[in-house]
């Protein structure tokens, strides 16, 4: 196959500049003058944010110091230290130190539940359900509060940091998944009374801020109640939190509900389920599905909007780095930024997981559809 | 259960025998007594325990108060307000400052999630990139954390007003806030805000009479040109040949602080930063998804008939886009009203700072004023979206 060599030895290839990493750059960053400018310009924000970052983070940080005035010096970066020391403040609040570990264990059995349930491949989901939102819950919270098998009690007015922030937001989200649910039916349903009383719900507690509502969770509530009934401070706050959730999660579930083809509602009835098993067994299944992106983005909002319990006076991650940033110890002038690119980034790692998450889920419940 | 037993066969129920409430309209009936009873008896409740827990606490109530003397000063005020003016008073000065902060971030938010939004979808790889780190660093971070890192972090670490950065234009930034050169208009300028008024109502005019025209004849005015001619060129002459009426107070540091010019306190500073920040990154992921949205073939097809990439992306895209945009700009626009409510924590004293926060603390009476917080926010929200509605059926095009 002489000939052969020959044809392919004098085939050219093609040029340099529209292959590899120079073609690349061509086609996407410098195509024609508006575009290369823009690189220009995007290259200069770029280089500006991240060098400042790094100056700020790495470079002319403080990595050691037992006070602020480690960190206090011209141009000074990042106080790490600062974080370093109020750690376990952050995390724990002023939970008590050496009950301390009945926190860190709470973490690890939530993993164990979570961490199988999360992933599709694992089986046993009946049960690991069964764990996650039947056992944990109530040996958690005998493990947080304490007053039996010798624990000793911890008042949730000690309850602060990350796990504040943890605890109201795991629990607005298994408060606010049914209730979310039962709204989102009501709003659906053929009896007006039932309706009205949903709608009326859901919109006006959509047409005020979290804050008012926690303004009425934190001073309302205590009025509503007989004299002498008084209520936790923090499960005031959860049943705002919970409250506020279900109705933005009901219109959510309502978009799924309204997308399933009426065929699916008659033929449940035509086998004869009653309306309980017509809703479990066909409708929900199916709406929720079509949902998971909302719901999980009401989710992320839920976790972002714990941060507003500080301004009723509870202490969660972003109270604690609030409080902490005041500490005439650590006084600097760069405290106060630590404290809030740590909290941020804390925060940031939970919602950027859970929507990623979501994302995967999203595409894994979409194969079936695409075949 | 009313069962008939015949002699051949299953049992067979009949119509006339079914129980009574075994029939889905008694049962419908049922549920929704049961929904009014209980509904009624628990609205009984909180209003006794609430009325009888006032009276113990000795609270007064009714809307009396608000004639009373607020006895407290507010630090930004767009109508005329000191401590010896009402609640009444305090009430509407939050209401403004609410007002203010949530139509200009809105407009803010508008500008910057349209761009960023834009720039997710440039062909620009370095752009979209950009881009999209903005979005997902700044809406995965709670607002709240974003305002105090505004405000306690940036704007409060400042230097006092001796050290503070000079600005271009005769700007000054410090501790105490951005001042700016206030405008102060002279004898004359009247006739040039005039002369902008009507240059506006005549491009109105010039764009149907344009319409119409090309209607008729297939033929284009310049409508864009003759029309900035008609805004802008006009009155800046008018402006030039009255001798230029209008000058510049601009702040100057007299002592400790800055006089004169007009000044952006930080708080005010850092909630409206906060707030068109952190809603621009949603309003961008919105931006990006309605233009996702319209079809390739749209756009193939403008530019096939011969429409220049202009005329493709202004006439066919867009519209299109903006009927996917707008339901949820909207309840973005409604979120950001909403969260502007935040001002409590920082310290702008905003509709819930000033009323629920301060004439709550004095009077003591929570529920009227959370009720009327509520309502406010409540009337905002509706008239809002209702304002949407009619812009989202006035852009919606018409199928047959």
């Amino acid at each position: 196959m002489v000939a052969g060599t020959d044809v392919a030895a004098s085939v050219e290839r093609p040029p340099r500049s529209t292959v590899g990493p120079i073609g690349w750059m061509r086609a996407n960053l410098f195509s024609s003058w508006g575009n290369a400018l823009l690189t220009v310009i995007g290259l200069f924000i770029a280089y500006k944010a991240v060098a400042g970052i790094v100056s700020w983070g790495i470079v002319s940080a403080t990595f050691s110091g037992t006070d602020g005035s480690a960190c206090t010096r011209e141009g000074a970066g990042a106080c790490w230290p600062y974080v370093t020391a109020k750690f376990a403040q952050f995390m724990y609040g002023r939970f008590p130190e050496p009950e301390r570990w009945r926190v860190d264990l709470v973490y690890v059995l939530a993993l164990a539940g979570l961490v199988p349930i999360m992933i599709p491949r694992v089986p046993g989901k009946l049960w690991n359900a069964l764990y996650v939102f039947g056992i944990f819950p109530v040996i958690a919270f005998f493990l947080l509060t304490g007053g039996v098998l010798g624990l000793a009690p911890v008042d949730t007015a000690l309850w602060g940091g990350l796990l504040v922030t943890l605890v109201v937001a795991t629990v607005g989200i298994t408060a606010s998944f049914p209730l979310g649910i039962l709204l989102a039916l009501g709003r659906r349903s053929k009896m007006p009374v039932v309706r009205w009383v949903s709608v009326g719900f859901i919109e006006f507690v959509r047409g005020v801020p979290l804050i008012t509502v926690l303004f009425m969770a934190s001073v309302m509530l205590p009025l509503f109640l007989p004299p002498g009934v008084t209520f936790d401070k923090l499960l005031r706050a959860l049943i705002g939190v919970a409250l506020f959730a279900a109705a933005y999660l009901a219109e959510v579930i309502r978009g799924g509900l309204q997308a399933i083809p009426r065929g699916q509602f008659e033929a449940a009835d035509a086998l004869g389920l009653s309306y309980p098993k017509k809703m479990a067994l066909i409708i929900l299944p199916q709406a929720l599905k079509l949902v998971v992106p909302g719901i999980v983005n009401t989710f992320i909002g839920l976790f972002k909007d714990t941060s507003l319990v500080l301004i009723i006076g509870l202490f969660d991650l972003l109270g604690i780095v609030q409080l902490n940033n005041a500490d005439s110890k650590w006084f600097s002038p760069t405290t106060a930024m630590t404290g809030y690119v740590f909290a941020g980034l804390v925060f940031w790692m939970f919602c950027f997981g859970m929507s990623r998450y979501s994302q995967m889920i999203e595409r894994r419940l979409a194969r079936g559809d695409r075949r | 259960m009313a069962v008939v037993t015949t002699e051949r066969g299953p049992p067979v129920r009949t119509a006339s025998q079914a129980a009574f409430f075994y029939r889905p309209e008694v049962r419908q009936a049922i549920y929704q007594i049961v929904t009014v009873v209980a509904l009624v008896a628990l609205f009984y409740i909180l209003v006794t325990n609430t009325a009888a827990n006032l009276r113990r606490q000795n609270i007064a109530s009714g809307f009396g108060f608000i004639d009373r003397t607020a006895g407290f000063d507010v630090s930004q005020h767009l109508i005329a307000y000191d401590n010896t003016m009402t609640y009444g008073r305090a009430f509407l000065v939050g209401l403004l400052n609410t007002l203010l902060v949530a139509a200009l971030g809105i407009a803010f938010a508008t500008a910057v999630g349209f761009l960023v939004g834009i720039s997710r979808l440039s062909r620009n790889w370095l752009v979209a990139r950009l881009a999209t780190v903005y979005v997902e660093v700044i809406r995965n971070v709670p607002l709240l954390l974003q305002l105090f890192f505004w405000y306690f972090a940036v704007l409060k670490s400042l230097p006092v007003p001796r050290q503070s950065y000079a600005l271009p234009a005769g700007g000054f930034l410090n501790v105490r806030g951005l001042y700016l050169p206030a405008p102060v208009p002279e004898a004359g300028f009247e006739m040039v805000a005039l002369a902008v008024l009507i240059g506006i109502v005549a491009s109105l005019v010039l764009r149907v009479v344009a319409n119409r025209r090309q209607m008729l004849t297939g033929q284009r005015l310049p409508v864009l040109w003759l029309s900035l001619a008609l805004i802008v060129v006009v009155p800046l002459g008018l402006f030039i040949v009255l001798g230029k009426p209008l000058s510049f107070d601009y702040p100057e540091l007299k002592g400790f602080n800055f006089q004169g010019g007009m000044v952006l306190q930080p708080e005010f500073t850092a909630l409206l930063l906060g707030l068109s920040i952190y809603t621009a990154s949603f309003i961008a992921e919105i931006v990006r998804a309605g233009i996702q949205g319209v079809p390739k073939g749209q756009k193939e097809a403008a530019l096939a008939i011969g429409l220049s990439n202009g005329q493709t992306l202004r006439l066919v895209v867009i519209p299109q886009a903006m009927r996917i945009i707008i339901p949820p700009l909207t309840s973005q626009y409604l979120n950001l009203i909403k969260n502007s409510s935040l001002a409590v924590a920082i310290g702008y004293p905003d509709l819930v700072s000033v009323w629920s926060g301060t004439v709550l603390n004095q009077t003591g009476q929570a529920v009227e004023v959370i009720l009327v917080t509520m309502c406010v926010f409540l009337s905002i929200s509706l008239v809002t979206s209702g304002f949407m509605n009619w812009f989202n059926k006035h852009m919606a095009l018409v199928e047959r």
